[in-house]
């Protein structure tokens, strides 16, 4: 969600991500409840149909999958030699079809809709839960993951230039303290945009 | 107007500013004074970010302290650095969250957002993510999402300090051009020079009051000292 949003204009991307989000939940109930290969393999074709539907590129689609590639095979294998190679290929196709269609939603949903489809389906418990400040702890932890890793990079370099090499203590300490001094600042920024102004 | 009447700061023990008293009503009114001297406390008390130990700081007639959400919807504040004022991944996601705060409608939102793009002509920006952006970039996306908010008063602490001549010299056309009265915080003294007051600080007290060009040389033999 950081920066994995594809641009284009489809109507997968215009989908309300609520509407989304319970297609995923669905799909992932659907494929334990057909507990059968042509299930799995018919998911992974329509997921694939639905990229394609959604103009993201090949090369992109792979890179959902790559991080797990390894994983599969490895599931695939073990599977096969100690259950069955029917067995194997369910699972493998299972997992395939659910993380690609939850990078196919990552992919074509902005943040901010992502973020208000999952306020919404907070919404009836608003009563015990506080839903905005939910909603904005999320995109804030989005918005802070590259933030949060240039700090740590220009501490590893602020040190290597004074000769520390490689040290994870040396590096959590200060990142630590300048991450809590910006959590600070922004408070105060979120306070300055008038939010929680309603409350 | 914003009036501060009788204002002590003091903070974990140590007094950062000592028995203020001034109204401000012109347009634009430069801030000054060393590290240290009060300054930017001075300036987080006329939103509410900073509440005075003694005195009282009234916006509009609202009361700092008892009415600091009405304040702060009539007080925008700009932060030095933008990197932390800047809140959501994309910049139109991060520019609607002032004014979902504002509850307005959907719809009115993605208007406002693209008018104000427009505005600055920064549309091509509006789908980028705001961790790509330059740092002139997020400084003017830091401004327009306090802009797009319609404060009648706007308090910038610093906001030029990070930037290069180029985006400096950008961000003071548009600061110029604002319908807004505003306060500034700042070391670079190019900038106040078509101001209407410059305020200087010295250890916590106003040490200067006057248009630049009798306050500037006061703030500029502190800095001999």
């Amino acid at each position: 969600m950081i920066s994995l949003y594809h641009r284009a204009d489809s109507i997968i991307h215009r989908v309300p991500a609520g509407a989304k989000l319970l297609a995923l939940v669905g799909l992932s109930s659907g494929l334990f409840i057909f507990d059968n290969v042509w299930a799995a393999s018919g998911a992974v074709g329509i997921v694939l149909v639905l990229y394609a539907i959604a103009q993201i590129p090949l090369k992109v689609a792979f890179s959902q999958i790559k991080p797990v590639l390894y994983l599969l095979v490895l599931f695939f294998v073990a599977q096969g030699f100690f259950v069955g190679w029917d067995v194997a290929v369910l699972i493998v196709a299972r997992f395939a079809a659910l993380i690609l269609a939850a990078g196919l939603i990552t992919l074509t949903t902005l943040t901010s809709n992502m973020v208000g489809a999952i306020e919404a389906g907070l919404r009836p418990f608003s009563r015990w839960i506080a839903v905005d400040k939910v909603s904005l702890a999320l995109s804030l932890a989005i918005r802070f993951i590259p933030v949060v890793a240039t700090l740590t990079t220009e501490v590893r370099e602020a040190q290597r230039v004074r000769g520390l090499e490689s040290n994870i203590f040396a590096i959590a300490m200060p990142v630590i303290i300048r991450t809590l001094k910006m959590g600070t600042q922004i408070a105060e920024a979120l306070d300055a945009r008038s939010f929680g102004a309603s409350d | 107007m914003i009036r501060v009447q009788s204002v002590s700061v003091e903070i974990e023990g140590s007094l950062i500013l000592q028995n203020l008293t001034l109204d401000l009503d012109q347009k634009r009114i430069g801030i000054v004074g060393l590290n240290g001297s009060g300054k930017s406390t001075f300036a987080r008390l006329l939103n509410g970010l900073q509440l005075p130990t003694s005195g009282k700081v009234t916006v509009a007639g609202d009361d700092t302290k008892t009415d600091g959400k009405a304040v702060r919807r009539n007080v925008g504040f700009v932060f030095q650095n933008p990197e932390n004022q800047i809140v959501y991944p994309t910049v139109s996601e991060d520019l609607a969250f002032g004014l979902k705060n504002l509850k307005k409608k959907k719809e009115q939102i993605t208007e406002l957002v693209s008018k104000a793009l427009e505005e600055y002509a920064l549309s091509h920006l509006a789908h980028s993510f705001t961790h790509h952006l330059s740092g002139g970039e997020k400084q003017m996306i830091a401004l327009i999402g306090v802009m797009i908010m319609e404060p009648n008063y706007i308090v910038m602490d610093e906001p030029t300090t990070l930037l290069d001549l180029r985006n400096k010299r950008r961000l003071m056309s548009v600061i110029e051009q604002l319908k807004q009265s505003v306060f500034m915080v700042t070391h670079d003294l190019d900038l106040l020079g078509s101001f209407d007051r410059v305020l200087c600080f010295h250890k916590g007290q106003l040490a200067a009051d006057d248009v630049p060009s009798v306050a500037i040389p006061k703030y500029l033999e502190f800095c001999a000292e």
